[in-house]
């Protein structure tokens, strides 16, 4: 997902036996079901945790600006060159309350850019892949923002107060964009043969990377049961991801299009569609850097700092004359 | 030319909806490209702004023309030479104070100016006038603020506002500088004499400019031609980035 590989410092799921008295005790409120806050006390590896994954999901906010960023001044009408600066404006506006949860853990918003900066800190793997064509904006919208909601629907449920709080405001927003990009591609969809051709290439390109959006399979999560078990992970990668295949299968149907996967059947005795089996490899391979796209987009970031820091300088220094001003007064 | 009163409100309604369409193309650049999240955010949000004034400005020149062109034809399928904004909103971006200045220079006039064609005796022209004017106004407040606070913030902030207000300064003055149908426009008061309006921007830019420690250059020659037509090399550029898909699937719906 957009927190796809948090990893939880013991790859072990901790047993009752392991606790102190204070962590049984915070074990007992999240089995409760009561939120934790930011002055609670937590467990060291339950606050690391968590801020690696709302933090890598914050900097997958960020970081996902760009590609469809890529074609805001080409998109084709003025309403949806402002319907996508909208939604671009939104993706930036989650990437700021993310920080703002993940700062009530007691790490600065500073620190986790320069982590993204350095290439420490992860960023989903499916904003590496290229914008080639306007349909790809569609694309994004219908699959990439859709196994979004998919994942943090359930986020809204998470066990600590500020990300789950967060989750609700960005799960709005991303409904919305679905629906944009789903309305893209049905115009394409119904529009030229250019056009059609246009979406189904968006189509081939963007759903494999979408499936792999989940993270890796269940029997390869390691840190999955332990983050179950806190209340920051609810559903398991593959389940998350059955269910946007169940989903997506019948709205491709209905655009006419056709999903790039030969396994692709519906299975009665299951009731869900069995697919095909997903290149881990490829998955892998862009998580390490070497997508198409990485160095682009880590690339442009860096920039926007580099040349921004005279910016950010020039008014912190107005701000520090402020208050000697005032001080003298 | 002495253009009638009904073509003369297709002429205004051009002329704004150009300025905001390529201001707020100029701006959607830097998405996701600003110094800070919250200037991403800000930047994004003031284009959206200026994109949907310029839906409205050029719906209403489509409907005075009366030819059944849409805001999108305008916008999509006129070539360079059919553009009418002023040179300013053109200019590309070295840095992101020259896009503030272009922004402050833009604001100081437009949110005027907008204020006034609230009052126009053409009510169409007062009807969109109105939808825009609030945004224009808080758009001069936030680009005012900035001008001031990196004016006077660090050396290299000072120096580089500085060097953008030299840089942008001489294309100011085309919106000051009425032509003939700005002329006319004023005479029928459908909108106000450029000339005045030119006074009252100016003593608001001296104050903010007084404030950021700026010093406004004195006896530059004024950089028009954007609204007979007359651009400079950007705009083309711009144009064919904007264009690309309408020009290339003609008639295709999107
Ligand atoms: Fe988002
Ligand atoms: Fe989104």
């Amino acid at each position: 997902m957009y927190a796809q590989e948090v990893k939880t410092p013991s790859s072990r799921l901790r047993s009752r036996s392991d606790m102190c008295e204070q962590e049984c005790a915070f074990q007992d409120k999240l089995d409760a079901g009561t939120k934790i806050e930011p002055k609670d006390w937590m467990p060291d590896a339950y606050r690391k945790t968590l801020v690696r994954q709302i933090s890598q999901h914050a900097h997958s906010e960020i970081v996902g600006q760009l590609p469809e960023g890529n074609w805001i001044t080409r998109a084709p009408t003025l309403e949806r060159k402002a319907i996508l600066l909208a939604k671009v404006q939104d993706e930036a506006g989650h990437g700021l309350y993310l920080y703002c949860a993940a700062e009530t853990l007691g790490v600065s918003r500073d620190d986790m850019t320069a982590d993204l900066l350095s290439g420490r800190a992860k960023y989903s793997s499916i904003f590496n892949y290229p914008t080639l064509t306007w349909a790809d904006v569609g694309a994004i919208g219908w699959l990439v923002d859709g196994a979004a909601i998919m994942n943090q629907v359930p986020l809204q449920r998470c066990s600590y107060g500020p990300y789950a709080r967060a989750m609700v405001r960005v799960c709005k927003e991303e409904s919305f964009h679905q629906r944009q990009g789903f309305d893209i591609m049905r115009v394409l969809a119904n529009g030229t043969e250019a056009q059609r051709a246009m979406a189904q290439d968006a189509l081939d390109r963007w759903w494999w990377p979408s499936l792999m959006m989940f993270g890796p399979p269940d029997d390869a999560s390691v840190h999955s049961a332990q983050s179950m078990a806190w209340g920051i992970k609810q559903d398991s990668n593959d389940e998350l991801r059955q269910k946007f295949v169940d989903q997506t299968v019948p709205q491709s149907d209905f655009l006419g299009l056709k999903i790039p996967d030969p396994d692709l059947i519906w299975n009665d005795d299951e009731q869900h569609y069995d697919f095909g089996a997903i290149d881990w490899h490829e998955f892998y391979d862009v998580i390490a850097g070497n997508g198409p796209c990485n160095a682009e987009r880590l690339g442009a970031r860096c920039n926007a700092w580099s040349e921004g820091a005279w910016y950010r300088e020039g008014l912190k220094a107005h701000s520090d004359k402020q208050r000697l001003d005032r001080k003298a007064a | 030319m002495v253009l009638a009163d009904p073509a003369l409100v297709g002429v205004l309604g051009l002329r704004m909806g150009d300025n905001a369409l390529i201001l707020g193309q100029r701006l959607s650049e830097w998405c996701g490209h600003a110094p800070v999240l919250e200037e991403d955010i800000a930047t994004a949000n003031i284009a959206l702004d200026l994109i949907g004034q310029a839906s409205n400005w050029l719906k209403l020149a489509g409907e005075v023309e009366g030819g059944g062109r849409s805001a999108d034809d305008l916008a999509f399928l006129r070539d360079a030479r059919e553009f009418t904004n002023v040179l300013l909103v053109e200019q590309p971006d070295p840095d992101f104070a020259h896009t503030l200045m272009r922004q402050y220079l833009f604001d100081s006039w437009h949110a005027e100016m907008l204020d006034r064609l609230v009052d126009s005796t053409e009510a169409r022209i007062a009807e969109v006038a109105a939808k825009s004017a609030k945004e224009a106004a808080y758009h001069r407040r936030r680009s005012a603020d900035l001008i001031v606070r990196l004016g006077d913030g660090s050396e290299e902030s000072h120096a580089r506002m500085q060097a953008a207000l030299d840089a942008l300064y001489p294309f100011a003055g085309e919106l000051d500088q009425p032509d003939d149908c700005d002329k006319a426009l004023a005479a029928a008061a459908i909108a106000p004499d450029l000339g005045e309006l030119a006074g009252e921007v100016a003593s608001a830019r001296t104050i903010v400019f007084g404030r950021a420690g700026l010093s406004v250059p004195t006896d530059v020659p004024v950089r028009s031609g954007g609204k007979s037509g007359l651009h400079s090399e950007a705009l083309g550029y711009l144009l064919a980035e904007m264009q690309i898909l309408q020009r290339s699937h003609p008639g295709a719906k999107w």
